[in-house]
């Protein structure tokens, strides 16, 4: 299904009359939708997702298709969205929340940590809570304060949950449509900066991409750039800046954070013996410590290299100004990149 | 530009039977005689098996239990008025409501022993598990009765709270929603006047906490908590009144935590002997006993005969909890997820392995 990610290639080989060219946010659209055909118990909840068509646009024209009953704009209260989802979750449907921005989810989170993470456990699985959260997640878009946030390592750190994050609208709707199916709480994790980047051809009748399972992105043997999410396309880029300097650079994409695809990872870099992990998240306590430490616990006589981190500064993620300063960069990963080569 | 006036709200309490087993007669409910002795059972079993959670903790046979000791008449008379395929949405200190609802009561034993399998509520019981962050579950009560309208089902949700979670914001973002979607719910405050050390006048500045219904558009009523009766006619007119589907109703049940917080707390730290000797007159087990004596319902032999059943009861069950073979080391990893990830079967691995070497 991969192939190299340059621009203006697909990533993924779809029969051209099956398929449209769509960008993630209309993936996302259309995943939901075509999984509030198939299942009547698939309800979509949250701020502006009703008449405004959420402002993304990722909800745009469900309200029509499905009715105020189905397609919910709730009161301004992140609580509220999730509190109330475990309660329709747990007595029969399948809410997609949606938290308009991640940085918003804190209200949530006695919510999300407390009850949505645990109703299976705390009930021995007989009720559970079978919900999406869908929080756009990221910087890159220059907003105000509080719209940038990367926040996984929080939930990866919460047994419960599966945490998703797409890099591409193929993924994007292939693995939505198999968070809205499965029987768990996942919190889907949306890059709004790639949200209308590029388009890509995608197949118009809904299909499952696993959960669990990364991609190699681009196949390389050098070093394993492991990536997420948005980070995914810069890791892309800096593989093409190593190519001219005869670097040849693997991309691996993780696209499930939990559960971890830990073979392929490992298989990569147990053949490259090098690896750089990149994230926007800030460094200390990132997500990027925890595979460093699987791929030491895994791979330690494979590595030639200690593995490098590319991630964001622990600070506040800066004002719109300065947000270039603070995200990892394709001229940060190919340094990374290239020390681990040098070491 | 007149300054007029855009919003006036009377707050009612309502009380039907006093301290000396003396009803008003133009309000008390209809309610067979069968079932006013069924309510005095059920009140009985409550205290007799909160009585024996204390002993058992103390002869370290529980873990912490927070007891309910005095707010018998409020769990009695919701369930009471609970139909069948109503919801219950409850938080820790609504053991009594759970047990009438069809939770065993080994298991609400069980689960604050500390065995995950005490959660294991039969299938057929709907009742949500014990919600300990306090105030939360207001939501999931609000989502449950949302459920419930949208699929139009002839059921409603009915959660309970403590007077200090309506200060948390998760009350107020419940009932306004519930409200605002005219969710099939029903907020049933348990206003036993303390949160661990902290008094009502503390939570709050308002005079009640039913006139806090006004402010998000939906009934609220005070009642007094320790009297069956109107609780029983506030709860039936709320549940009925969801069940139609004109929306959530907020009742408010004044009454006293009797016992500390929990096994783990002292209250006399904070509260007066005086204080519990004027509520222990207001107990809402003796008020119910006077009036069925009142009524000719009741004597001697058959308050004998019940006190004598429900500690064989409470006994029964007990042996049934300390009969419950050991819980399985795995049993903390079996319900984490639909189907096990691998990583945490590895971790699962590591721990039998450990507990076999």
């Amino acid at each position: 299904m991969s192939s190299t990610g340059a621009e203006g290639q697909a990533l993924h080989a779809v029969p051209e009359a099956a398929a449209e060219r769509q960008t993630i946010a209309q993936a996302v659209r259309d995943a939901m939708l075509g999984e509030m055909e198939r299942d009547e118990r698939v309800i979509v909840l949250g701020e502006d997702v009703g008449v405004d068509g959420g402002v993304f646009r990722a909800t745009d024209g469900l309200i029509e298709r499905f009715g105020a009953d189905r397609v919910i704009d709730t009161p301004l209260a992140e609580s509220s969205i999730i509190g109330m989802s475990v309660g329709l979750a747990a007595t029969g449907f399948r809410p997609i929340a949606e938290i308009q921005f991640m940085g918003f989810v804190y209200p949530a989170i006695n919510q999300l940590f407390a009850h949505a993470a645990r109703m299976r456990n705390r009930t021995r699985g007989r009720l559970s809570c079978p919900m999406v959260v869908r929080m756009p997640y990221g910087g890159g878009i220059h907003p105000p304060e509080h719209h940038s946030e990367s926040y996984e390592a929080l939930f990866l750190n919460t047994p419960g949950f599966k945490v998703v994050v797409p890099s591409n609208p193929y993924d994007a709707k292939g693995l939505l449509v198999s968070a809205i199916r499965d029987d768990d709480p996942v919190l889907f994790m949306e890059p709004k900066r790639i949200y209308r980047a590029f388009r890509e051809a995608v197949p118009v009748e809904n299909y499952a991409v696993p959960l669990g399972q990364a991609v190699v992105a681009r196949e390389g043997e050098d070093v394993t750039l492991i990536a997420w999410g948005a980070m995914v396309r810069v890791c892309l880029d800096a593989a093409e800046v190593l190519a001219r300097e005869d670097i040849s650079a693997e991309v691996v994409d993780l696209r499930t954070l939990n559960p971890l695809d830990r073979e392929t990872m490992i298989s990569s870099v147990v053949k490259t013996g090098r690896a750089v992990v990149v994230h926007e998240a800030p460094r200390t306590g990132g997500f990027g410590a925890e595979i460093s430490a699987q791929i030491h616990e895994h791979a330690m006589l494979q590595l030639e290299a200690p593995v490098q981190r590319v991630a964001g500064f622990d600070v506040v993620f800066p004002l719109s100004h300065s947000e270039k300063l603070y995200l990892p960069s394709r001229e940060r990963i190919v340094k990374a990149a290239e020390k681990v080569l040098a070491f | 530009m007149p300054r007029t006036r855009v919003y006036e709200a009377v707050t009612e309490r309502l009380e039907i039977l006093d301290t000396e087993g003396r009803v008003d007669e133009a309000l008390m409910p209809e309610i067979d005689p069968s079932r006013i002795r069924d309510l005095y059972r059920d009140m009985v079993l409550m205290r007799t098996f909160d009585d024996k959670a204390l002993k058992l903790q103390r002869q370290g046979r529980m873990g912490t239990w927070p007891p309910i000791k005095g707010q018998e008449a409020v769990q009695a008379g919701v369930a009471l008025a609970m139909g069948e395929n109503d919801w219950l949405i409850p938080t820790f200190r609504e053991h009594g409501v759970m047990v009438l609802r069809g939770v065993p009561l080994h298991l609400v034993y069980a689960y604050w022993a500390g065995d995950e399998r005490g959660s294991c509520y039969p299938e057929d019981v709907r009742c949500f598990p014990v919600a300990v962050p306090v105030g939360s579950q207001w939501q999931h009560g609000a989502g449950v009765g949302l459920s419930l309208k949208l699929r139009g089902e002839d059921a409603v949700a009915v959660t309970f709270g403590g007077d200090g979670s309506t200060s948390e914001g998760d009350f107020h973002e419940a009932v306004n929603c519930a409200t605002v979607f005219d969710a099939k719910t029903v907020f049933v405050i348990q206003n036993n006047q303390w949160a661990i050390s902290v008094p009502l006048h503390r939570q709050t500045a308002a005079e009640t906490l039913a006139q806090k219904a006004h402010a998000y558009g939906l009934p609220g009523i005070q009642v007094d908590g320790n009297d069956v009766f109107a609780v029983y006619m506030a709860a039936t007119e709320a549940i009925e009144r969801a069940r139609r589907g004109d929306g959530p109703s907020l009742i408010e049940a004044v009454t006293y935590r009797l016992g500390d917080h929990t096994t783990a707390d002292d209250a006399s730290r904070y509260r007066s002997e005086d204080e519990l000797e004027k509520w222990e007159a207001q107990d809402p087990i003796l008020r119910l006993g006077h009036f069925m004596e009142h009524q000719g319902l009741w004597d001697e032999d058959q308050e004998k005969v019940l006190r004598e059943e429900a500690h064989d009861w409470v006994e029964a069950q007990v042996k049934v909890l300390e009969e419950m073979p050991p819980q399985a080391h795995e049993e903390i990893f079996t319900s984490m997820y639909a189907a096990m990830p691998p990583h945490v079967a590895e971790q699962m691995g590591e721990l039998v392995e450990e507990m076999q070497s």
